[in-house]
């Protein structure tokens, strides 16, 4: 058997299309991809107070988008996404301070993003929707 | 945590790339401001849900909500042109890197202008 078919032991690195990336790997990529969508969200709001400011017209154009289907996704992923950034970005300011580091730690705290900001999300939609 | 820099590295404040503090400085300035702010605004869109054009303006020019606002806008932009400057950084180079690292902070103070513009001239009425 020549050395290059010799079966090995050596630990292989993570390969990402078979490597099932732990739940703290995937926050990490998804507060990337929700502060992006923030970044979006934060001309769509600038855009918001300036059809406000335009005068009733081109407020009711921004609003008939807003009460669309499209619009109502758009509106619920752009809060998810707030919360989601501020809960996870408050876990990376405790790791700026040199906090929760430990790999159980950072386990836990994980779950406790994911389950906060979807009730934060919850809830404004449930009382988003009762006052419409 | 152990600080093993130098008492002058520490002074200097720049790091190994001789610069980036500012910049990673201020993304966890405005991340600590946009935690308050960020959770009032929150509340106020829910709260707002259904209203219509009259009772939004009314809000948008309370002088509260117009500082509140500024500050909500002003602040999130800066934090958001600071991210996505990073994600440019990590993605492209050369020439694209320099072009889209220019659009993002045009287009973010292109918009936070508009909407502060837009929001005193709610509130002073025009």
């Amino acid at each position: 058997m020549s050395v290059a078919n010799r079966p090995s032991n050596r630990p292989l690195s993570p390969h990402l299309q078979v490597y099932r990336l732990p739940l703290t790997a995937n926050l990490s990529i998804l507060h990337r991809a929700t502060g992006v969508a923030l970044a979006v969200g934060a001309l769509y709001l600038a855009t918001w107070v300036i059809y406000a400011a335009s005068g009733p017209r081109g407020y009711a154009v921004f609003q008939s988008f807003n009460s669309s289907i499209l619009g109502r996704i758009v509106l619920g992923g752009w809060l998810f996404s707030l919360f989601f950034h501020l809960c996870n970005g408050i876990r990376h300011l405790f790791w700026d301070a040199g906090y929760g580091f430990e790999l159980k730690d950072a386990s836990r705290n994980s779950w406790i993003v994911v389950i906060v900001a979807l009730v934060a999300t919850a809830v404004s939609w449930i009382v988003g929707l009762r006052l419409v | 945590m152990v600080d093993r820099r130098t008492p002058l590295a520490r002074a200097r404040g720049l790091g190994s790339a001789k610069a980036g503090l500012g910049h990673w400085w201020a993304q966890r300035l405005t991340a600590v401001a946009l935690i308050p702010l960020v959770v009032w605004f929150a509340i106020s869109l829910v709260m707002l849900s259904g209203a219509d054009y009259a009772t939004v303006r009314a809000w948008i020019g309370s002088p509260l909500v117009m500082v509140l606002l500024i500050l909500t806008i002003g602040v999130g932009l800066h934090h958001a042109q600071l991210g996505v400057q990073v994600v440019v950084e990590d993605y492209t180079d050369g020439a694209w890197r320099l072009s889209l690292i220019v659009l993002v902070k045009f287009i973010a103070v292109l918009f936070g202008l508009s909407a502060i513009v837009a929001i005193l001239r709610i509130g002073f009425g025009g």
